[in-house]
């Protein structure tokens, strides 16, 4: 009996890890979606809408790896996750990669047993203060409440940049970013910080965005992109690869309503990436078809940004870092050949 | 040993040792406490295994590394610089704080509730009634939430807050309070202090012994009172006033120097007390009622007023029903407190499972060391009281 029981729970604590090692490429396509770990909701980079429909710059990243590996960019099961938690749902195998304006630092990326697979938008730090205050510059705020949400790294370089600028404060820690926003909205602290990005969404979230403003000064580089288990290689190349395909296809011009003529129509590159000649499909253990599929599908980078967070949306940001490296920014991709 | 109907051994031919009873009662026993050992060690080692190929990083060598994060309510000394170790202890201490400020005031707010139930006046006891009522039936979350977003957010900002006498102000950033400050001297007050406690227990037990010889009652309570405050009051004047104050002034955003109570600690703290002292005022109501009401009877027969047959008759024996209902009440607020993460009050869960943990990864590590904390946390309060309630069930019996 005994015996039968600890042999039980052996097989057990064995088959729990194997089945966590095995490919989570297979995987996904045993199970046909894609599982994404996004954020609580922040405009723009991943939100829902009223139906219950998923949008955002980081939501489409897991859109063109669904499109890659499934054909179809709605095969995603959406994961809300706060900053807390994102790390240890992937570690353990909730979801099958992170898109979630998440940092890519050292630490996250050696010590966690994970792996960035590129940057999908150049963020960095900011600070939002509200119009009567008075204050024009980061630098006039020693002794400022300053509202942040707990565990990301902008935490952490709060402190580095208020102890190099011999400042004081007091930092409020939310759980998420909409908690940070009503602190800020109740008065419970003068100032809030966070990636620039999610300052502009959240400022358009007050009650009257025109009574605060960012200010000018960025305090630190912050490359967010899509994050998968470490140890996996196949679904790390797709990942990363499916982000490579939006940002070459937008190097190749390369859009959604022309994607289908050019396959056939167009540049020896432009039928490559889409999968006419070449076999980067089959390499990667995909159709031949997979960046067809995304940029007819989720569109290439410029549509994608311009769409959520550009000049389509309420946020307008304009391309600045994440343009092409050709245009003034650092998007860049290597080539798929 | 044998009586006759059992059969008994064949002379000369002992029983073979695995058919003794006692052996085999601890042989049994033996391969249960192998075979968990054995699944434990199964269950650590394939998790650092799998952790290893994945490249997870185990180990505590994270705690002596710089946290590197600020934290809003310290009670030691921290900053930016220093470690883990250092949250750790910060969020410990924190946790300890409202656990123990909830207890206070959950025990106060419960017994005067409890009792308030059996008051002649209608309106008391009907305040006792809806009280409970109201506050055991909602989610103690809500309730935190309500304090925190609706009550405490609903204050004046920091320029318009409201005060008393300059020295104290209460805002939506908290409630400040002036520091008190010693300067040299100051120990003799502190030991005049510690002096009129023993004075008081000297006092109570002399006049129990006065009361029992004499017949003659002592009014205990006033002249307690008396030497509490008479006494150091006494040694600060003696020593020329010792003390400087320290008040909160307005300086550029905030406010800075004395005390900061900071809105989440008394949101949670209230959100606490009120709740549990719900449970604690039926805990009390239980164990008045328990009480056979012939007692109340008896002790009115012989001429006791309302009061003395609350203090002498019905709360001692009440005790034995109420302590063991108190002792989980404790520990559930002790346990309700990891609630904090929610208004963002940093206490050990929000700290410590919450930034720490984000920061390291050290996902194992650190719950294992939280649980372990709460675990000790609860067996100390479990122990206490039941060192307590020895103490009142051996009264009772006397």
């Amino acid at each position: 009996m005994l015996k039968q029981v600890t042999m039980a729970a052996t097989g057990l604590v064995l088959g729990l890890s194997m089945t966590a090692q095995a490919g989570t490429l297979e995987d996904v396509q045993k199970r046909g979606s894609v599982s994404c770990g996004v954020s609580t909701g922040l405009a723009g980079f991943s939100q829902k809408d009223e139906k219950g429909k998923w949008s955002g710059i980081d939501v489409d990243v897991c859109r063109a790896v669904a499109a890659a590996v499934l054909g179809d960019s709605d095969k995603v099961q959406y994961k809300p996750l706060t900053a807390k938690e994102r790390f240890t749902a992937l570690q353990s195998g909730e979801v099958d990669m992170l898109s979630r304006n998440t940092t890519w630092t050292l630490t996250r990326d050696v010590s966690l047993g994970l792996n960035f697979a590129g940057v999908n938008y150049y963020d960095g730090q900011g600070f939002m203060v509200s119009k009567s205050l008075g204050v024009s510059s980061v630098n006039d705020l020693d002794g400022a409440a300053v509202c942040i949400q707990a565990g990301t790294t902008t935490e952490l370089n709060l402190a580095d940049y208020f102890r190099a600028h011999g400042m004081k404060y007091t930092a409020i820690t939310f759980d998420t970013s909409d908690q940070t926003r009503s602190g800020f909205e109740s008065g419970r602290c003068d100032v809030l910080t966070s990636d620039q990005s999610q300052l502009y969404a959240l400022r358009i979230g007050l009650k009257k965005p025109s009574s605060a403003m960012v200010l000018p000064e960025v305090i630190s580089k912050e490359p967010l992109g899509p994050v998968v288990r470490q140890g996996d290689d196949a679904w790390f190349n797709v990942v990363k690869w499916s982000l490579a395909a939006l940002i070459e296809a937008e190097f190749l011009n390369v859009t959604s309503s022309t994607a289908s003529k050019l396959a056939k129509s167009g540049t020896p590159e432009q039928q490559r990436l889409l999968g006419n000649t070449g076999d980067a499909g089959s390499k990667l253990g995909l159709d031949a078809k997979w960046a067809y599929n995304i940029v007819s599908q989720v569109g290439n980078y410029s549509e994608v940004f311009e769409r959520n967070v550009g000049s389509g949306s309420p946020l307008k940001i304009a391309r600045g870092l994440n343009a092409q490296w050709n245009k003034g920014g650092i998007m860049y991709s290597n080539p798929i050949r | 040993m044998t009586n006759g109907t059992r059969p008994t051994q064949p002379a000369g031919s002992a029983p073979a040792f695995y058919n003794n009873p006692r052996f085999r009662a601890l042989f049994y026993q033996l391969l249960l406490v192998i075979g968990i050992g054995y699944l434990v060690f199964l269950i650590i080692s394939n998790t650092l295994a799998n952790m290893e190929s994945r490249g997870i990083q185990t180990g505590f060598d994270f705690l002596s590394t710089t946290a590197g994060f600020d934290i809003l309510m310290t009670l030691v000394d921290y900053d930016a610089t220093h470690t883990y170790f250092d949250t750790f202890i910060v969020g410990l201490l924190n946790t300890i704080l409202v656990g123990a400020i909830g207890i206070v005031l959950s025990t106060i707010i419960g017994f005067l509730m409890g009792v308030a139930y059996f008051s002649s006046n209608w309106l008391v006891q009907r305040l006792s009634v809806v009280y409970v009522e109201i506050f055991r039936n909602i989610p103690l979350l809500l309730q935190i939430f309500f304090w925190y977003f609706a009550v405490l957010a609903a204050l004046p900002s920091a320029r318009n807050s409201y005060s008393l006498g300059d020295a104290f102000f209460l805002n939506i950033r908290g409630l400040y309070l002036p520091k008190l400050i010693s300067e040299p001297g100051a120990g003799l007050v502190y030991g005049s202090i510690v002096a009129a406690i023993i004075g008081i227990f000297a006092l109570y037990r002399w006049a129990k012994r006065k009361q029992e010889l004499e017949g003659v009652q002592l009014p205990v309570l006033r002249l307690s009172l008396a030497l509490l405050i008479g006494l150091p009051l006494l040694a600060t004047l003696l020593s020329g006033i010792p003390f400087t104050l320290d008040y909160p002034q307005l300086k550029g955003f905030n406010f800075r120097g004395g005390i900061t109570v900071i809105p989440e600690l008394m949101a949670l703290a209230v959100a606490l007390s009120i709740y549990t002292g719900a449970f604690i005022a039926e805990a009390v109501r239980a164990g008045i009622q328990a009480v056979p009401h012939g007692q109340t009877e008896a002790a009115r027969s012989i001429g006791l007023k309302d009061s003395q047959i609350m203090k002498l008759i019905v709360v001692p024996q009440a005790m034995r029903v109420i302590v063991p209902m108190l002792n989980s009440e404790y520990q559930s607020l002790v346990k309700n407190s990891t609630l904090a993460t929610a208004i963002g009050y940093p206490d050990l869960f929000t700290v410590f499972v919450g930034t720490s943990l984000n920061q390291t990864g050290q996902a194992i590590e650190i719950v294992f060391m939280t649980l372990a904390v709460y675990f000790a946390i609860n067996m100390t309060i479990s122990f206490t009281m039941n060192w307590f309630n020895s103490k009142v069930s051996l009264a009772e019996r006397k």
